[in-house]
């Protein structure tokens, strides 16, 4: 007799392409940001997440810190980092949503366009993604919730950011398969984790205690 | 596994050499041949050296070839590299012919045996003419700043350079319009290179005793060429402002002036500014000096990288590696090495440079801080076992052309 279908966790390895598009404005970046892969939009929205932190970063995301840092608008770059990107399913929606925040600010600007420094300009780039299994499965909730304590950064990106926003999934692949357990409750703790409010390690750990609680 | 595995499970951990495992069993059945201008000296050499014994070691089949060429090929060749950097005279029609003739012979010379082909720099950049006949996969590593090159140059290269079926660049800003994709893939270091790894304490204070540096006073240090781009004179000027007000020496190394008459030129200005300061010492290094620089940055308090312009600066990871804070210029791959107030910081100005060594000579925690996060910093971004790893994602991507994102089974 079937069992109920078992979780197979993931991991991902990453290659960074550049697609040679470079803004050195407001408008600038508005064109490419219209023009690029969404490879491109969610490379510049997710990839910090990966990255290894010394403190916590001002900004997640790539536009906002280089509008800060570059074009010194600063209202903008925040507006920018308030774009709630849990509250998106698809690339495409949060693409329309930088841009309408982009044309906002520049309609209701009163000061001409400032210009980046010529050595400090947008460099558009995209993100590649290897998924690969690890190896690591988990036939019943219990071994699940073991098996999470193990798993690398990597791999709980690809099931939490990679699985909503860039393989059409409606919610992270843990609550997909904890729901088709009838696990609702559970699935919907989980769901309920921001993932984009804290790191991976905390992600994980969150995860553990949905876990440890049940 | 094998004891040069062993050595860089040692130093990177085994997380890092079970990826590259991983990584290697999917790729291993097609096999990568390396193409480069030069069999010892500069950086690519290096890097290929050390690479190929651990390709074979993570089983993936692997070769290296060198072209050849005469004098006037390489005098072109350095006229390209030159003028992909945006300085020096643009390459004429007359030197492009050189360029062709010597790509022919070569042709006729070099196997071309790899499933896959990387060709490093502009050097055996046209050997890609060959894929037509024989097919395979071409990429072309560029190690070089082409941020700015000239025009017309780059106007030679650009056909040759869409031939290949990828290339790849150091920095986001090095990347052209091109039809072909373009990986971005930064350099590394050698953690087990003479030029960084371990040393004892007496091979440190031998190497600062020979040069007269006394290990029981602040050191501050800059390696770099004796170029105006590395603005050693901004340094002795940041060195000054600082003796004012806290004990230090200053060690101003490098090579490499020898066939450079700017280079020269610039040595003597900064023996001239040096002037009869005990505390400033200018060491002229030959080449083959790696042990030698390992010791005198391991013997540093404080590392300089202060460019004007920089490509990627590895100086500045081989700094960092040591457990050393980085002053530097707040330009190239300078700014992704130095993370502001975390590895180091980054300045504008020789009064920027002066405030911030101060800074840290007063506060060795702060400086031992930021030398442990520097040390992180490399040891997850800018070691080789990264840049090897990214080289065999490459040869998977090529099997996915035009994907983004890939599952594999």
């Amino acid at each position: 007799m079937n069992g109920p279908p078992a979780f197979v966790f993931y991991t991902e390895r990453r290659l960074v392409l550049l697609t040679g598009f470079k803004a050195g404005n407001l408008p600038e970046l508005l064109r490419y940001l219209r023009r690029v892969s969404g490879a491109s939009i969610f490379y510049h929205t997710h990839h910090q997440y990966l990255s290894q932190h010394f403190e916590k970063p001002l900004f997640h995301n790539d536009f906002a810190k280089w509008t800060a840092r570059a074009l010194l608008e600063d209202v903008l770059a925040e507006k920018l980092t308030a774009i709630d990107l849990l509250a998106f399913s698809s690339i495409r929606q949060l693409r329309e949503r930088i841009i309408a925040v982009i044309e906002e600010h520049i309609t209701g600007s009163t000061r001409p366009a400032r210009e980046a420094r010529p050595d400090d300009l947008f460099h558009f780039c995209e993100s590649m993604s290897f998924l690969m299994p690890t190896g690591i499965v988990a036939d019943s909730v219990d071994t699940f919730f073991d098996k999470i304590r193990d798993i690398s950064n990597l791999s709980l990106f690809c099931h939490f950011f990679e699985a909503r926003l860039r393989l059409d999934r409606p919610t992270n692949d843990f609550s997909l398969w904890l729901r088709g357990l009838g696990e609702e409750q559970l699935a919907s703790r989980i769901e309920r984790l921001d993932p984009y409010a804290m790191t991976l390690d905390e992600l994980r750990d969150e995860i553990v205690r949905v876990g440890e609680s049940r | 596994m094998t004891s040069l595995l062993e050595a860089y499970q040692e130093v990177v951990g085994p997380q890092v050499v079970q990826e590259l495992l991983v990584v290697a069993a999917r790729v291993r059945h097609r096999s990568m041949q390396h193409i480069n201008s030069t069999a010892v000296g500069g950086g690519v050499a290096e890097i290929l050296t050390r690479l190929l014994p651990l390709l074979a070691d993570i089983g993936v089949r692997a070769t290296w070839d060198v072209i050849r060429g005469d004098q006037r090929f390489f005098e072109v060749t350095k006229a390209i590299h030159n003028a992909l950097h945006g300085k020096g005279p643009p390459l004429t029609p007359e030197m492009w012919e050189v360029y062709q003739a010597a790509t022919r012979a070569n042709l006729e010379q070099v196997q071309l045996k790899g499933d896959v082909i990387f060709v490093h720099d502009p050097q055996p950049a046209g050997l890609v003419e060959a894929r037509e006949r024989i097919g395979r996969q071409w990429v072309w590593r560029c190690h070089i700043d082409v941020s700015t090159p000239d025009e017309s140059t780059w106007g030679f290269l650009r056909p040759l350079v869409e031939l290949y079926d990828a290339a790849i660049f150091s920095m986001p800003e090095f990347a052209q319009s091109l039809s072909i994709p373009q990986y971005l893939v930064a350099p590394s270091i050698d953690p087990l290179s003479d030029k960084n790894r371990e040393l004892d304490a007496g091979t440190v204070s031998a190497t600062l005793d020979r040069h007269g540096i006394d290990a029981g006073r602040p050191v501050l240090t800059q390696i770099s060429r004796f170029d105006r781009l590395k603005d050693p004179l901004g340094v002795i000027a940041a060195y000054r402002l600082v003796k004012q007000r806290h004990d230090c020496q200053l060690v101003l190394a490098g090579g490499g002036a020898a066939d450079d008459p700017e280079g020269e030129q610039t040595l003597e200005e900064v023996r001239a500014r040096a002037a009869d300061d005990p505390d400033i010492h200018v060491i002229l290094l030959p080449p083959l000096s790696d042990l030698e620089i390992n010791a005198l940055v391991r013997g540093s308090t404080i590392v300089f990288q202060k460019s004007l312009k920089e490509g990627f600066g590895l100086t500045v990871s081989e700094a960092l590696w040591k457990g050393k804070p980085v002053i530097g210029g707040a330009v190239g791959g300078i700014r992704i090495q130095v993370l502001n107030g975390v590895t180091g910081y980054l300045v504008h100005s020789p009064e920027g440079a002066a405030n911030r060594a101060l800074e840290l000579l007063r506060n060795p925690a702060l400086c031992r801080r930021m030398g442990e996060n520097g040390h992180e910093h490399v040891k997850q971004n800018f070691l080789l076992t990264r840049q090897l790893k990214d080289y065999l994602l490459l040869m998977l991507a090529l099997e996915h052309p035009g994907e983004r994102l890939i599952r594999l089974p």
